[in-house]
């Protein structure tokens, strides 16, 4: 067991050097030095506290986009619907904490956060509640429900919620529902969102590993059969873990438009980063701390790929490449066990 | 015991199909084969017995090119080898029928046996020649009694027919060598009747057969010599005629060991398990299960006999909440639980000991100490206010682990790295066990498929011993001298029919046996029932 855990770090961490190697014999080819563009881009990423700032604001929703994904693959479920289910999350969550402007913050940011989450798990049930009673795969039901879900929202900016011209946007949040901010740097202003997601990874963990719910959810998505003649029951438990799951990729939605300015629902809003927690619970490897720090990586690989590009004339697609890299790498995971193994036979030969 | 006779110090020569020689592999932490010689006769049956990691599959897993041996040497017909892949094992002549087959679902018999040997069209080359395939396919059949469809798919065809195109998928590559890896392991007393006169008619053919069994009374009936292995070494050699199953027990187990189970009279007491005219439908929505009554009462065990897919399976589900029953009810004690969910009908004291035991019985990735609370994990003292215990968790599985001799006592191993009768005896401990919640009624099926005989024997104590602690049992099982050295009653299931009840020491096991055979032998059952 103590063997798995140390591997569990270390798949992830060798698979970000190797992209990093391989990253720098492509800068090398596009004529620049890649020491300068790493460092660029560590600066980038991490050289102030503006930047720092920047960087933790951005990973704050692939924390939870991620925690979301990471959950239900645990348990054994492919939530691909994290992007829709966040933006459920995002413009119910808003909705609330544009109506009840009256009601003090302790109260109404809790209470916008709470039906953000409610709609996730609800638009993430109805997948649920289709795989449980009739077989419906989840992959493909989350993906026409992202369809649905950035329907919907866009027609409630556009029309309904719309202020404002240009791009569509909801009205701003009622002043209670701001997240309280932690430091604010020039334009950018840290919020406690971060705290709340790394709270909720916190929670997950414990839910998983320590509760008794926990050791159904997890059987069932080892051995659903088994789960069975355990006395678990499968339908409930593939709806809550659909429902969980959903939660957080809602809270992703509504944490984000509380916390980052303009707090409104503007334009598109998730932008991807639904699809992102896949990327980051596959790289964090389905583990709470593994997926914090996994959206502290692609978010700093975004944050720094800026700087790269301005202040180094490096064209930020390395990072994209980095980043495919890293994710084959990770689910090849073979490739990296087989190199440990090997590193590991050379020292006992030796 | 008198391992080691005339014939083997004979120098083996060019009678020999197979000699292996001092053949020695070390795994990490094991001795898998220690200095062993293994010789077998060209044209001859030959049982490669001894209990689960005895060294039987290293042993020919070297044979057929899966591993090179650390030391020792190889001659296939006089001449040595050195096999470095199963490819090289196939050139050789020699083929292997695994325990586990190796086909794909969803090709036809044809497509299978000829996958990896494909003839091409004369002219168009890249294009299976399939109707030369199939006539090849078609005489081997013939030739050697394997009663194939060569155009059906696998999914489609039962186990018993698809060993036989593993079988022929061996001879269509040109084996001379046969190795059967526990092939009756999977099959019905039928088909293995089916399976050994096909042994027969490929040693009247000049095949030369390696047998690997546990099972003694097989060894008995279709071999000509045995080799017995124990931890790594051969402990004996000898001619089938001159032995017996009991010599042979104590030469695989290393002691005296019990073929038969000690069984006191016992009174049975009050009603447990009523089920009452109960239907219910398999998968495909036909009646699997009809109108079948009856009953088990603290302290005995009845068995239900049947060859396999006789409605067993289905009315095991439907007693222990997993299939939804058609009509009928099911009781415990009086209380109806028919159409309970699984957990409650645990609660209530029935357990099941399931026919599966990776499908069903294991989270294989969960560690021991998790899979020993599986259906039991929501009750104190294993979990509070909705959290894990996991010391009491841990404290029971290490008790459990003790008390039912699971090996290792490694309680954090995962479930699916225990060998076969260390898993069983896992679940056999678990649904068994008086903890936390008394166990007072327990559905036993295929208690012992596939383990050895050490194993067996501890598992048919333990079946015992809870019965004469006043706990009912049910067993379900294919090994009809399972049924009658265990039961105390014997139901005879056909087609989802009870063809009658009996009791083992009234009857014989060729009249059961037409009692499960149904229909065709009807007449007669209900002949003999007349006459009692």
């Amino acid at each position: 067991m103590n063997r798995g855990k140390w591997y569990a770090f270390l798949v992830p961490t060798i698979s970000v050097l190797i992209a990093f190697l391989v990253g720098s014999v492509i800068i090398l080819l596009i004529g620049k030095n890649p020491l300068t563009a790493y460092v660029v881009m560590f600066q980038g990423a991490f050289g102030g506290s503006e930047q720092l700032a920047d960087t933790i604001v951005k990973m704050t929703p692939l924390v939870l986009t991620g925690l979301a994904v990471g959950f239900g693959f645990r348990a054994g479920v492919f939530n691909i619907g994290a992007e829709g289910q966040m933006a459920m999350g995002a413009l119910v969550g808003a909705i609330v904490a544009m109506s009840f402007g009256a009601l003090p913050p302790v109260i109404l940011i809790p209470l916008s956060i709470i039906s953000g989450m409610l709609a996730g798990a609800f638009w993430a049930s109805i997948a649920g509640f289709l795989k449980a009673f009739t077989g419906a795969h989840e992959v493909i039901s989350t993906i026409m429900l992202n369809w649905i879900a950035i329907n919907v929202t866009t027609f409630m900016v556009a029309g309904p919620l719309a202020v404002g011209t240009g791009t569509p946007k909801s009205p701003e949040v009622a002043e209670a529902a701001k997240l309280p901010i932690i430091f604010k740097v020039q334009a950018i202003e840290l919020s406690i969102g971060i705290v709340i997601a790394v709270i909720a990874a916190i929670v997950m963990y414990v839910l998983i590993e320590k509760s008794t719910m926990g050791y159904e959810l997890r059987g069932v998505g080892f051995n659903p059969y088994a789960s069975e003649y355990g006395g678990i029951n499968i339908k409930k438990n593939i709806i809550m873990i659909m429902a969980i799951s959903g939660s957080l990729a809602g809270m992703a939605g509504i944490v984000d438009l509380l916390g980052v300015p303009p707090q409104r629902f503007l334009g598109e809003l998730t932008g991807g980063r639904g699809f992102d927690g896949i990327t980051i619970a596959l790289i964090g490897r389905n583990n709470p701390i593994g997926i914090i720090f996994a959206a502290l990586l692609i978010s700093a690989l975004r944050t720094g790929s800026n700087a790269m590009q301005i202040r180094a004339q490096i064209p930020n697609d390395i990072v994209h490449i980095l980043q495919g890299i890293v994710i084959f790498l990770v689910a090849a995971e073979r490739i990296v066990a087989a190199l440990i193994e090997w590193k590991k036979r050379e020292k006992v030969t030796a | 015991m008198a391992p080691g006779t005339a014939e083997s110090e004979a120098a083996p020569g060019k009678d020999h199909a197979i000699v292996m020689k001092a053949i020695t592999k070390q795994f990490p932490g094991v001795l898998a084969n220690d200095h062993v010689d293994f010789f077998v006769k060209r044209g001859e049956i030959h049982a490669l017995v001894g209990e689960n990691g005895a060294g039987k599959s290293t042993l020919v897993n070297q044979l057929y090119g899966f591993h090179l041996p650390d030391d020792g040497k190889i001659f296939i017909n006089g001449e040595e080898v050195f096999f470095r892949s199963p490819k090289d094992a196939i050139r050789k002549n020699i083929g292997m029928v695994h325990q586990h087959f190796m086909l794909v679902d969803n090709q036809t018999v044809t497509e299978n046996v000829i996958l990896g040997s494909e003839i091409n069209l004369p002219v168009l080359k890249g294009f299976l020649d399939r109707k030369k395939a199939r006539n090849t396919l078609v005489s081997l059949s013939k030739q050697y009694g394997l009663v194939v469809n060569p155009d059906a798919f696998i999914e489609d065809i039962p186990v018993g027919m698809q060993q036989r195109v593993e079988i022929i998928k061996t001879l269509y590559r040109g084996a001379d060598i046969l190795i059967f890896d526990e092939p009756t392991a999977v099959l019905t007393p039928q088909e293995t009747e089916e399976l050994f006169k096909v042994m027969r008619l490929l040693k009247e053919g000049g095949k030369t057969i390696v047998f690997i069994t546990h099972k003694l009374n097989e060894v008995m009936a279709i071999t000509d010599r045995v080799t017995v292995m124990r931890l790594g070494k051969v402990t004996g050699r000898v001619d089938t005629k001159d032995t017996n199953p009991r010599q042979l027990a104590n030469m695989m187990v290393g002691r005296e060991v019990l073929l038969r189970v000690e069984k006191k009279e016992h009174e049975p007491g009050d009603l447990l398990l009523e089920v009452n005219k109960l239907s219910v439908h398999d998968n495909r929505g036909l009646q699997a299960v009809k109108d079948v009554s009856l009953s088990v009462k603290e302290g005995e065990i009845v068995g239900i006999a049947g060859v396999a897919g006789n409605g067993q399976s289905e009315l095991v589900e439907a007693i222990t909440g997993l299939r939804k029953v058609g009509s009928g009810k099911i009781r415990m004690s009086g209380v109806d639980i028919t159409d309970l969910s699984t957990w409650e009908i645990r609660e209530i004291g029935l357990n099941h000991v399931p026919e599966d035991r990776l499908k069903r019985g294991l989270i294989t990735k969960y560690p021991v100490y998790f899979n020993s609370i599986l259906g039991k994990h929501k009750d104190e003292p294993f979990s509070k206010d909705g959290f894990l215990m996991l010391k009491n968790i841990r404290d029971y599985a290490k008790d459990l682990v003790e008390r039912y001799d699971v090996r290792p006592r490694n309680i954090n191993q995962l479930g699916g790295n225990l060998s076969g009768g260390n898993q069983q005896k896992l679940i056999v401990a678990r649904e068994l066990d008086d903890k936390p919640r008394p166990s007072r009624c327990v559905v036993v099926a295929q208690p012992t498929r596939g383990l050895d005989i050490g194993a067996i024997e501890f598992i048919h104590k333990t079946l015992i011993s809870m019965r004469d602690q006043g706990i009912g049992i049910l067993l379900v099982s294919m090994e009809l001298d399972e049924i009658f050295s265990l039961s105390d009653r014997i139901i005879v299931i056909y087609e989802g029919e009870i063809m009658g009840e009996v009791k083992p020491d009234e009857i014989t096991k060729e009249e059961v046996g037409l009692m499960m055979a149904g229909q065709r032998k009807a007449e007669e059952a209900v002949k003999w029932s007349d006459e009692r």
